[in-house]
């Protein structure tokens, strides 16, 4: 297992609910639970893995996450499984879309 | 095909597929349910972190409160996608707290939705010590007067202790894609070799396993289609007609006398369909593909 | 042989081919011929260097006659030349290794990849080129004319009339090219009846026919299992149903294999039926009968599908949707690869497929090192054909938005679907593509490109929709590439200002672009999530093979 944080400039997200989780821990996914962080215009992620190594691209898809979202208040737990890169974005855009709410 | 078939068929979401929280959303009444312990408000196993293994917020099973038909009930939904389902302690200490709850509030009914390998094996002793506590509370919960409804529609059915936990339940509402049984399919062939029990011949392990079988030879209560909408229908017409009996020990051994009867008449038999056959199925090969309510058909017209 | 015609003598191939016959013949070997005798009538009718047609379908395969080839004497016969679509069985390369044949002229190779790629290491067989299949069947009657075919059929009746059965594939263009330029065709098939439910190919084109000792095998290529499609794959369908099928208003198409186009094709009767596209997408298909096109049939979006060749298990749900399928007056489906290939090449707006590898320039390839496998039926249906003349909306908006409105032809949209990452992380996006390794290892005239970049019109992934057409540059078309390679090397290596410069411009549509809710990115949208809804939806009619059910 590998722990990461991260912590990325981003606008403020405004939110629906106190929390959001998304996906689940098993083989290739992953959850994600977001709730209100510290800081309005920055987005603190925390992450642990099962697969090692993969630090880098942890960081590059965090990073494009909060630079293409207004994911800025926001605390988020990552528990992963192996999921790749594209499941990552997916349940982090899903998760997002449930913590600020809106129609589907 | 005509329209609206082809319309239900697209229509319907998957209880077999869905996520313990999917399932927890459309089997219980819109916006009833009330989670104890939330995943902001709880931590992973720390035996998994100490094993280098990332937990779940939720160590795997949902506890809460809700409705159902309009009626109060308390709920369980494990999450089969972690870990399999597998009870580790604070999983068992989560459903445990949940049905004496229960024992207290006395709702209208607990609402168990099994998903579920058994003990979680890296928690060794304290797994085992879950499920049996488990086993004591769902009999605790009964003799409070309070029905213990179990759902085994997962992709991990209910196998090892959370076999036997379901069938402790009052009754089980289930899909063909539901799998109920002690040992799992894998442990048998492992234990007893292959010629004993082909794991990988997935149709074989449904055909004495899944949902069409175990309502055939009454273990489960009601049969559903895989779709939660379904879930909840069987869950609401099974509590409207449940009436939890008094524990009396002429009613078990009636049961185990129904047992042992039914072990003496399918002894050696090797598979589902020799057991439809003896039940009196005229065509055990077309069950399989029947669809639900055919086959409810059909078992009403098997000799009693 | 195909020595060039001695001075005078304009009939060698029929004195030749009387000479065959007559060696047969004097062994008492008549029309019907039993299967223990074939090895001997082999030996007498095929002379070394011929080339020989051996009939490898994708599908249907003359499995029986050609381990009996396989096990002729390389004294009697050897340096065949072997001219065959597909090479899908041991026996295939077991020729080249028994010194029974040295040349092959091919397409697709498949499973047999890595043997083949060893004989050439090894000096044992000389690769004349790989085709496409268009290609070899053209060259069939141009330079590659068999002198002698082994072709598969269903059944015989006495006369020696063939049924091919849904499987019909590649027959009528083998056969045609055998039998009429001198050439001696020979038939294996798994029964003879006293009347053929139809006649396919005619007895006075056979000269042999045996009944097999069992039935020719076919592989259930184009069953995808709707269990194991991803949320991922569903989100690309989303995206590719609304960015590209109703943004081009595509109607006449043709799908690739794989679990990205399945997808689309289970969303057809949910997500593009919402969207009011049913009608207006996917009415005409050249295509496989797959089935997980069965919900999108049966909720009626489909009109009309020609096939290339059958489906293990479709034959009862095709004979009984005749409006859709093309089926001959006994009602089973009559296939033909080469007809549907042209009907893929010129009559369809949109070609959409997966691939292994791309490169920055678009190019596509499957080839991996150590293996040669040709692609197929891909390179055709993935390539804009110059010569289409006949409009349609799809055709003419994909080339003004390459040409400008002035544009003298359309384009034929050519799309690319593909995870960034395969499995273990091997990224799709590479700055050079694996084929050109394998030329050099192999000493190919060309390297093994599936698709050229160059007929790319549309690339697919997770990220986003990137729209080549409208690429003014090379270098956009490579930023274009990399903005939708997402986490690859390829994909972080981008120009961040000209990916989001590309983006307003249209060129690169992410999902939030095309209004997409990733929320609904979700198996739910599945019209099927199974075998069993497969059957379900067809009313039972679908019979899939043991290995996909688990009932």
């Amino acid at each position: 297992m590998e722990k990461l944080e991260f912590r990325f400039p981003a606008q403020p997200a405004t939110p629906a609910a106190g929390a959001a989780l998304c996906g689940v821990v098993g083989s290739g996914n992953l959850e994600i639970l977001i709730r209100p962080g510290d800081e309005a215009d920055a987005c603190v992620v925390s992450v642990k893995t099962s697969a090692r190594g993969f630090g880098r691209i942890w960081e590059a898809v965090i990073a494009e996450f909060a630079a293409r979202h207004a994911a800025g208040g926001t605390r988020i737990a990552i528990n992963d499984m192996g999921a790749t890169p594209a499941v990552v974005s997916l349940r982090l855009g899903q998760a997002l879309g449930e913590y600020t709410g809106g129609v589907q | 095909m005509n329209a609206p078939v082809a319309n239900k068929l697209a229509l319907r979401r998957s209880y077999f597929e869905a996520s313990a929280r999917a399932r927890v959303a459309a089997v219980l009444d819109a916006g009833s349910f009330h989670e104890f312990l939330p995943p902001e408000a709880s931590e992973p196993s720390p035996h998994l972190a100490v094993l280098d293994i990332p937990g779940a917020f939720d160590d795997g099973v949902i506890v809460g409160s809700a409705t159902l038909g309009g009626r109060p009930v308390l709920v369980i939904a494990q999450e089969g996608q972690f870990m399999g389902g597998a009870v580790g302690e604070i999983h068992g200490a989560k459903i445990v707290g949940l049905l004496r709850r229960a024992v207290e509030e006395k709702p209208a009914a607990v609402i168990f939705m099994a998903d579920s390998g058994g003990v979680r094996l890296h928690e060794a002793n304290a797994g085992l010590i879950a499920i049996s506590e488990i086993m004591r509370a769902v009999l605790d919960t009964r003799a409070a007067g309070v029905p213990v409804i179990a759902l085994v529609g997962g992709s991990c059915g209910a196998f090892g202790g959370m076999g036997i936990v379901s069938r402790l339940c009052s009754a089980i509402v289930m899909s063909e894609e539901g799998r109920l049984a002690l040992s799992g399919p894998e442990v048998i062939e492992t234990v007893a070799g292959v010629e004993e029990f082909d794991s990988k011949d997935r149709a074989l392990v449904w055909r004495v396993t899944g949902g069409k079988h175990r309502y055939l030879t009454g273990d489960c209560s009601e049969l559903v289609e895989d779709d939660a909408a379904s879930f909840r229908d069987g869950a609401i017409a099974l509590l409207a007609r449940w009436h939890e009996p008094a524990p009396a020990s002429s009613t078990l051994r009636a049961e185990q006398a129904r047992l042992t009867e039914r072990r003496q008449r399918f002894a050696g038999l090797r598979d589902g369909l020799d057991v439809w056959g003896a039940l009196g199925v005229a065509e055990p090969r077309q069950i399989p593909m029947m669809d639900r309510d055919s086959l409810v058909a059909l078992k009403k017209g098997l000799p009693a | 042989m195909n020595a060039p015609h001695p001075a005078g003598a304009w009939d060698t191939r029929r004195r030749g081919r009387l000479q065959r016959l007559e060696r047969a013949a004097a062994l008492g070997l008549a029309r019907r011929v039993e299967a223990p005798r074939v090895g001997e009538l082999l030996e007498a009718v095929i002379e070394p260097g011929d080339r020989v047609c051996l009939e490898g379908n994708n599908q249907k395969q003359a499995d029986f006659l050609a381990e009996t080839l396989a096990d002729c004497s390389p004294e009697r016969l050897h340096d065949l030349h072997m001219v065959q679509s597909v090479l899908a069985l041991p026996s295939h390369v077991d020729l080249f290794e028994r010194g029974i044949a040295s040349k092959l002229d091919f397409s697709f190779s498949g499973p047999q990849g890595g043997r083949l790629a060893r004989l050439v290491q090894d000096r044992q067989i000389e690769i004349g080129a790989i085709h496409t299949y268009l290609e070899l069947f053209g060259r069939y009657f141009v330079d590659l004319t068999p002198n002698v075919c082994l072709i598969a059929a269903h059944a015989a009746d006495a006369a020696g009339n063939l049924y091919t059965g849904p499987n019909t594939e590649d027959t009528p263009a083998i056969v045609e090219a055998t039998a009429f330029k001198g050439g001696i065709v020979i038939a294996q098939v798994n029964e003879l009846v006293d009347t053929l439910p139809r006649v396919d190919i005619p007895a006075d084109w056979v000269d042999f026919y045996v009944v097999a000792p069992r039935p020719n095998y076919i592989e259930p290529l184009f069953t995808r299992d709707p269990a194991q499609i991803t949320d991922v794959q569903v989100l690309m369908a989303m995206m590719a149903l609304k960015g590209i099928y109703a943004e081009y208003g595509v109607k006449r198409l043709n799908h690739g294999i794989g679990f990205d186009t399945a997808a689309i094709e289970l969303l057809l009767p949910t997500y593009a039926t919402e969207l009011g596209l049913k009608g207006k997408i996917c009415t005409h298909w050249a295509l496989n009968p797959h089935p997980t096109l069965i919900p999108a049939i049966e909720s009626g979006c489909v009109e009309s599908i020609h096939s290339f060749g059958s489906e293990v298990g479709m034959e009862n749900y095709i004979a009984a949707r005749s409006d859709v399928f093309f089926t001959g007056p006994d009602g089973s489906m009559r296939s033909n690869r080469a007809f549907s290939q042209t009907a893929g090449l010129y009559a369809c707006d949109m070609f959409i497929g997966s691939t292994l590898q791309m490169d920055l320039a678009g190019n596509s390839s499957t080839a991996t090192l150590g293996r040669i496998t040709g692609f197929g039926g891909a390179p055709n249906m993935g390539s804009d054909p110059h010569g289409r003349r006949h409009a349609s909306p799809a055709w003419l908006k994909a080339g003004r938005e390459a040409g400008g409105p002035n544009a003298i032809r359309g384009r034929k949209l050519v799309v690319q679907m593909v995870e960034t990452f395969r499995e273990h992380m091997a990224p799709v996006f590479v700055e050079e593509l694996d084929a050109w390794k394998l030329q050099e290892s192999m000493g190919m005239e060309l390297p093994p490109i599936m698709i050229y970049g160059d007929d790319v019109t549309h690339i697919v992934t997770e990220e986003g929709i990137a729209n080549l057409l409208l690429c003014r540059t090379p270098e956009e078309r490579e930023q274009a590439i990399r903005g939708v390679a997402g986490f690859t090397p390829v994909g972080m290596a981008r120009d961040r200002q000209m990916v989001e410069e590309l983006r307003q411009r249209g060129v690169i549509r992410r999902a939030e672009d095309l209004g997409i809710d990733s929320r609904r990115a979700n198996r739910d949208l599945l019209a099927a999530r199974s075998i069993k809804d497969l059957v379900r939806w067809s009313g039972g009619l679908y019979a899939p093979p043991a290995r996909f059910r688990n009932w």
